[in-house]
């Protein structure tokens, strides 16, 4: 099985984001690097948009993920609700 | 008059079909081949753009509103950096000839890119990807643009950010490295520039470039590379998914396109490898203080990501480069060649270089148990020694250049890393030189293209590399001097050992007064 990851920036506005996706993970490891929060995981990530709107408090629309992201890993599949990474192998 | 608007937003899906399909529209008084030029002579085989879909299903007036956001963000802390004198956060201003080196090496990439991006998308006939390559263009100008503006802050107080992003490119012996390869990429065809640079350089590299760097400005107190970095590194994952969204498509188009797409993966593996020598070079020897090693950046981003990325890409046939091999032998030599080489041609380079101290070399040491000791400390110690007695070595034979990647001639045998590795072809009654087996066999495949190379050293001995009106036949004609100057390197400032340079006074008079009172 590969490894999946997305990095984000450190800051406030991906603490929530990051909180969300390893509650909705568990299999998913936290590397947190200089000025950067690295979440790895094998085969598949998945990032729900109601997790993290009832983190914090408002409406979230996935696309937001783009301000702060770095990098990512794998084939993406996104709709309105969740957005999903895997190496489908 | 408003309409009334009671119906639910469309859906992201919904919405991605209607902002980019059926935007275009069948000629007729010229046929479609002659509009579209350039996508069928390189053998790709398409038959129905429809098939394309962006993952991250990105409409304009999205990407509008993400960027503007973005750039809200970076040049607010742009402006508090500069308020706030950022520059003497720095760990040291040795950092700054890293960013240097960024500058005038990967910034003007940037702008190519733009410019690229824009071609591929006016040349493919497909709605899908001419929107995608828009949204992308108008990415790397903004990357060019926002990398000219963070470090045009350090041009205020430090030597060498004159020149920029625009003059030296076209001219400084190393900057044809990083220049050439783009420029092999841009005169491609759409889709192989589109195997270049979306999936080669984006996808499978620009990790190693990116985040490393990004993360070593951010542990060396750099808040403005960091910022722009970072700002650029978000658009970056969208441009890795396109590379993929791109090969997958060619892929399972026609089978046919299987071979070339493999050739062009191999070649472009290569080509990049060959480039991010500089960025191992930059992690392992320039950054004050350091994150990772470059052998442990490329296990992280190339073994293991890239290694995850080509079984995905198994079940359409396509294979592992064959340079792979050669590249995990490189990995525990690279970095020092080139720092060596930097070290004995400092007169002439637009940054300044230094020798590793004892700490540094211990660092090195146990990032590199089976080369540093064994090759590469020797060498140090015995420059440490020469400077000493005030005979620092310089090097003042031009080296031999690789036809293809335009490095000089300073990589080793995979089996032997005491002996210079060359290889040598004949066409058209000349002899032209490689460096690798790698780059030899691009230059074979295509030697039409790769003796066309504007080779510095060539052109040094040719005297195309002097000043307008030079006259090299005047007593007292000093060739490197003019060099230089041609370069817009001011011999003494931006050039030689950081060890008393200007910058390092400056630096620590300015740290001083930022700390002390008189």
């Amino acid at each position: 099985m590969s490894t999946v990851f997305i990095a984000f920036q450190t800051n406030e506005d991906t603490r929530p984001i990051v909180e969300s996706i390893l509650a909705d993970n568990p299999h998913a490891v936290l590397d947190e690097q200089p000025a950067m929060v690295k979440i790895n995981a094998e085969g598949q990530l998945v990032i729900k948009r109601e997790s993290i709107e009832e983190r914090i408090g408002r409406n979230f629309d996935l696309q937001e993920l783009q301000i702060n992201l770095i990098t990512l890993s794998g084939n993406i599949d996104e709709d309105d609700d969740q957005f999903t990474l895997a190496w489908k192998n | 008059m408003d309409m009334k608007a009671n119906k639910k937003k469309l859906g992201l899906k919904e919405k991605y079909a209607h902002m980019t399909r059926g935007l275009d529209w069948q000629t007729t008084y010229q046929p479609m081949d002659k509009v579209f030029p350039q996508a069928t002579f390189e053998g790709i085989k398409i038959h129905d753009w429809e098939k394309w879909e962006d993952p991250f299903r990105l409409t304009m007036d999205a990407y509008w509103k993400y960027q503007a956001e973005k750039e809200r963000k970076l040049y607010a802390v742009l402006d508090a950096f500069a308020q706030n004198n950022g520059h003497l956060g720095i760990t040291d201003a040795r950092y700054l000839n890293a960013v240097k080196l960024f500058l005038t090496g990967i910034s003007p990439l940037e702008y190519v890119a733009h410019r690229g991006f824009a071609a591929a998308g006016r040349n493919f006939p497909g709605v899908g990807p001419r929107v995608a390559c828009l949204m992308q263009s108008i990415d790397e100008i903004r990357h060019a643009q926002t990398q000219i503006h963070a470090l045009s802050n350090y041009n205020k107080f430090y030597e060498g950010f004159h020149a920029g992003a625009a003059h030296q490119i076209e001219r400084i012996w190393y900057l044809s490295v990083p220049k050439s390869f783009f420029d092999d990429a841009f005169s491609a065809g759409p889709f192989e520039w589109m195997i270049a640079i979306g999936f080669s350089f984006e996808y499978v590299l620009t990790n190693l470039l990116f985040v490393p760097f990004m993360s070593g400005a951010a542990y060396n107190g750099d808040m403005a590379t960091v910022t722009f970095g970072f700002s650029a590194q978000s658009d970056e994952a969208r441009h890795m998914t396109l590379g993929l969204e791109c090969i997958k498509f060619m892929l399972e188009q026609d089978p046919d396109n299987l071979p070339i797409v493999q050739k062009w993966i191999d070649k472009w593996a290569w080509r990049g490898i060959r480039v991010l020598t500089l960025v191992g070079m930059m992690m392992d020897y320039m950054l004050p203080k350091r994150v990772m090693s470059w052998k442990e950046a490329w296990e992280i981003y190339f073994e293991q990501n890239g290694g995850a990325l080509f079984n995905d890409l198994a079940k359409y046939g396509i294979k592992v480069p064959d340079c792979i091999t050669q590249c995990t032998v490189d990995k525990e030599h690279i970095s020092h060649q080139a720092w060596c080489t930097f070290y004995q041609y400092a007169h002439a380079s637009a940054f300044h270089t230094w020798l590793p101290n004892a700490e540094e070399m211990d660092w090195l040491s146990a990032k590199y148990p089976n080369t540093f000791d064994k090759y590469y400390r020797p060498r140090y110690e015995q420059w440490r020694e020469m400077a000493d007695k005030g005979e620092r070595f310089y090097n003042n034979t031009l080296p031999m250049l690789c036809q293809v990647c335009q490095i000089p001639m300073v990589f080793t045998e995979p089996d032997d890393p005491s002996k210079i590795c060359y290889r040598e072809s004949d066409y058209q009654g000349e002899k032209y030189h490689t460096c690798s087996d790698g780059c030899k066999h691009i230059f074979d495949d295509e030697p039409e293209k790769y003796i066309q190379a504007w080779l510095p050293v060539h052109q040094i001995y040719q005297g195309n590399c002097w000043p307008e009106g030079t006259d090299p036949t005047a007593e007292g004609f000093d060739p490197m001097a003019k060099v230089l100057e041609w370069y817009h390197i001011e011999n003494g400032k931006d050039n030689l050992d950081y060890e008393g340079s200007g910058d390092q006074a400056n630096f620590a008079a300015w740290r001083g007064a930022a700390t002390q009172n008189t």
